[in-house]
C-alpha cells in the first residue's frame, strides 16, 4: 500500500452549466521517503491538486488516501508551504513559528515550544530577524519563514506548492539546497509542485507532468536516476539528467503544441466582476 | 536625544511627522527638499488661516452695514428723523444696547472667548470657595447619614465641555461594546447575517433626534422610581444609538473579507475557534474595526450637540442652543466660539484614534 494515494480523483468547481471540471482521472501513489515534483503550466490546476492532498478541498469524486485512511481534513501530518507565503503580517518570524510548535505540540512547556521555534528558525539561518514582521523581510526570507513554519510542526510529509516561485535565481538555488538537506537529514517523504523542469529534476525522484486544464490529469511518469547529492555543476555534464530534461521537455512542447492547435475554438469568458461590498451590510 | 525620538515617534503616530523637520530646522539638518515641505506644510496653511480670518472679518463687516442701515431705514419709517439719528449715533458709538445683531466679526469672537474664560475663572473660585464654606457642614451631613450639599450654580464654559466629552466617550465606548462583538459575530455567521441584515440596514439611516425620542421613551419609564437627572444616561445612551452603525458594519466586513490564505493558514496548522478568531481572524480585520471606530467617534461627536440639546444635558450642545435662545449682544459671538471648540476637539478625537490605531494595527493609516 502506498504511503500517499490519489485514486480517480475528479474535481469540478460551480455547477450546472457554469461548472468547470479542473482535474480529471488523477491517479498518483507516492511512497514513503519518496520525493515526488509534479511539473505543470501555470493555471493547470496544481494548486487545486495541493489542496486536495492536504485537505483543504474535497474531491468531487475519487478518494485521497494517506496511509490508507481517507483525508477528510488538514492534518499536522502533512506540511504545507505555500505559494504565496501565507505568513501572518501581525506576527514576528517567531512568532509566526511559535503559532505552528503551539498547535502542534500542544502539551509542551512555553520553553520547549521556544527552543523548537529557535531551533528551526536557526536552520533556515533566519535567528538574527527573528522579531522582525515580515514586511520588513526579502521574498527569500519570507520563504524561509514559511519553510521553517511547516516543518517545525515535524510533518510525516511536506507539501510545496510552487514553494519558490516568486524567488530570483540564485536564492532559488539555496533554498532549493536547504530543503533537499532538511528532507535528507530525516527522510520525510515529499511532494514539491513546480513549474521548473530543472527544479524537479535536480531535487525529485520521479517527476510526474501535469497536463494543461480544464480537465487537468497526469501524464507518465519520469524517473530521474541520478545519484544523490547531486550537484548543479555535474548536473549538466550528466548523460542521464540531459535525456531526462530532453524527455520532459519535449513531452511539455507536445502538450503546448496540443494546446495551440485546440485554441482555434472560440471560448466563452465566464461572467466575472469585482467583488463589490455596496449594499452588502 | 531620546526625548526629540520619542517626539518623532508620537507627531508620526498622529499623523503630523513634519513636526520633525521644524525639529530639524532648529539643529540645521536640513537638505533642500525638506525646507520646501516646511514651507508647504507650515505656511501655506498659516497664510490659508489668515485668507479665512480676513474674508470673515470682511463678510461679517458687510453684513454689519447692511443690518445697521436696515435698523434705521426701519427707525426712520417708524419713529421718525429723529429717532433714527439718535439710533445712528449710538450705533457709531458702539454702546451695546443697539448694536445690529449679525455675524460676529473675528474679534468679537476672541473677545467672547476670553470672557468665557474669565467666566470660567469666576466659577471656579466660586465653586472652590463654595466648597470651602460647607466643608464642614458636609463632613457633619455624611456623619449624620445625609446627603452633602453640593453646589448648584451654573456650569461654565469649561464644565460643559468636559460634560460633553464625558457624554461623548460613554457613548463611544457603549457603541464599542455593543458593535464591535455583534460586528464579529455577524461577519463569522452567515445565518447571523441574515438575521441582523434587516435591523442594520433601517436602522442605520435613523436619524440621531429619533434615537434620543427612542432612548427617552425607554429611560424615562426604567428610571420612573430614580430621583436622579437621568439627561446624561439619555444622551450618552442616544450618542452610543446613533454612532455604532459605521462600526458594526465595518467589523462585519472586515471579519467577513479576511485573506483566504490567512484562513487556509488556520485551516492548516488547525488552529481552534477561539485562536482562529483571536490570532487571525482579529488581527486582519483590525484596520477596517479602526476605520470604523473612528467614523463613530467623529459621528457621536457631531450628533452630541443635537441630543444634549434636545435632552437638556448641560453640556456644549445646551450651551450653544442657550445662547440662541438667549439672544443677547455677545451671543452670536459665544455660539461662534463653541462652533470652533466643536471643531478642534473633533479634530483632536481623530487624531487620538488614528495614534491608537496606528500603534495596535500592522497597517500604517495616514492622517488626511
Amino acid at each position: 500500500m502506498a504511503y500517499l494515494e490519489l485514486k480517480n480523483i475528479y474535481k469540478t468547481y460551480g455547477q450546472g452549466e457554469d461548472s468547470t471540471e479542473v482535474l480529471s482521472n488523477i491517479n498518483l501513489e507516492i511512497e514513503e521517503g519518496e520525493f515526488v515534483a509534479i511539473v505543470g503550466f501555470t493555471g493547470s490546476g496544481k494548486t487545486t491538486l495541493v489542496n486536495l492532498i492536504n485537505g483543504l478541498v474535497q474531491p468531487t469524486s475519487g478518494e485521497v488516501l494517506f496511509k490508507g485512511e481517507p483525508v477528510v481534513d488538514t492534518s499536522h501530518e502533512r506540511g504545507v508551504i505555500f505559494q504565496n507565503y501565507s505568513l501572518l503580517p501581525w506576527l514576528t518570524v517567531g512568532q509566526n513559528v511559535y503559532m505552528a510548535v503551539k498547535e502542534a505540540f500542544p502539551k509542551e512547556s512555553k520553553a520547549q515550544l521556544m527552543e523548537r521555534v529557535k531551533q528551526y528558525v536557526d536552520m533556515v539561518s533566519l535567528s538574527p530577524a527573528i522579531n522582525k514582521r515580515p514586511k520588513e523581510l526579502s521574498g527569500g526570507m519570507r520563504q524561509r519563514v514559511a519553510v521553517a513554519r511547516a516543518l517545525a510542526m515535524k510533518p510525516e510529509m511536506i507539501i510545496m506548492d510552487e514553494p519558490l516561485g516568486a524567488l530570483d535565481a540564485l536564492t532559488r538555488g539555496n533554498l532549493q539546497d536547504e530543503i533537499l538537506n532538511i528532507w535528507s537529514k530525516d527522510k520525510r517523504t515529499a511532494l514539491l509542485i513546480t513549474n521548473d523542469v530543472d527544479e524537479g529534476i535536480y531535487m525529485a525522484d520521479r517527476i510526474i507532468p501535469l497536463r494543461p486544464g480544464p480537465k487537468a490529469t497526469l501524464g507518465p511518469e519520469f524517473k530521474i536516476d541520478i545519484d544523490r547529492p547531486r550537484s548543479k555543476t555535474e548536473l549538466n555534464d550528466n548523460e542521464n539528467y540531459k535525456k531526462t530534461r530532453n524527455a520532459i521537455i519535449e513531452y511539455l512542447m507536445d502538450i503546448g503544441d496540443e494546446r495551440k492547435s485546440v485554441s482555434n475554438e472560440e471560448y466563452i469568458l465566464p461572467e466575472i466582476s469585482p467583488k463589490s461590498f455596496v449594499g452588502q451590510f | 536625544m531620546k526625548q526629540s525620538v520619542t517626539l518623532n515617534k508620537v507627531t508620526q503616530l498622529i499623523g503630523m511627522g513634519f513636526f520633525k523637520n521644524i525639529a530639524n530646522l532648529f539643529t540645521g539638518k536640513l537638505e533642500k527638499d525638506e525646507v520646501k515641505s516646511i514651507l508647504r506644510k507650515t505656511l501655506v496653511p498659516i497664510a490659508s488661516i489668515l485668507l479665512f480670518i480676513g474674508l470673515w472679518h470682511a463678510g461679517a463687516k458687510a453684513l454689519y452695514n447692511k443690518e445697521a442701515e436696515f435698523k434705521i431705514a426701519k427707525a426712520l419709517e417708524d419713529q421718525g428723523q429723529a429717532e433714527a439719528d439718535a439710533l445712528k449715533v449710538c450705533i457709531a458709538s458702539g454702546d451695546s444696547s443697539c448694536q445690529p445683531n449679525t455675524l460676529p466679526s473675528p474679534i468679537q469672537v476672541w473677545g467672547s472667548f476670553k470672557s468665557l474664560l474669565k467666566d470660567h475663572n469666576i466659577i471656579s473660585a466660586d465653586k472652590a470657595a463654595f466648597k470651602e464654606k460647607t466643608a464642614a457642614m458636609n463632613a457633619k451631613r455624611i456623619e449624620q447619614g445625609k446627603d452633602p450639599i453640593t453646589y448648584t450654580g451654573r456650569p461654565s464654559f469649561v464644565d460643559q465641555i468636559v460634560r460633553s466629552l464625558k457624554t461623548v466617550f460613554a457613548g463611544f465606548l457603549l457603541a464599542l461594546l455593543i458593535a464591535v462583538p455583534l460586528g464579529i459575530f455577524i461577519g463569522l455567521s452567515p445565518t447571523l447575517k441574515s438575521a441582523f441584515n434587516w435591523f442594520i440596514q433601517i436602522f442605520k439611516p435613523v436619524s440621531p433626534v429619533v434615537w434620543y425620542l427612542l432612548v427617552f421613551m425607554i429611560v424615562k419609564t426604567i428610571l420612573i422610581d430614580s430621583s436622579e437627572d437621568s439627561s446624561f444616561t439619555i444622551s450618552f445612551i442616544s450618542v452610543g444609538l446613533c454612532s455604532m452603525w459605521a462600526t458594526l458594519v465595518n467589523t462585519a466586513m472586515g471579519v467577513a473579507s479576511v485573506d483566504k490564505d490567512y484562513i487556509n493558514v488556520a485551516k492548516v496548522l488547525k488552529l481552534g475557534t477561539f485562536q482562529k478568531v483571536f490570532k487571525v481572524i482579529l488581527p486582519s480585520s483590525l484596520p477596517l474595526i479602526f476605520t470604523g471606530l473612528k467614523i463613530t467617534l467623529s459621528v457621536a461627536w457631531m450628533v452630541l450637540i443635537a441630543i444634549e440639546l434636545l435632552a437638556q444635558s448641560p453640556g456644549l450642545g445646551l450651551f450653544v442652543w442657550e445662547e440662541f435662545q438667549n439672544g443677547a449682544n455677545d451671543s452670536n459671538a459665544k455660539i461662534i466660539v463653541a462652533m470652533f471648540v466643536i471643531g478642534i476637539i473633533g479634530f483632536l478625537l481623530d487624531r487620538i484614534m488614528l495614534a491608537i490605531q496606528n500603534s495596535v494595527s500592522f497597517v500604517k493609516t495616514d492622517a488626511i
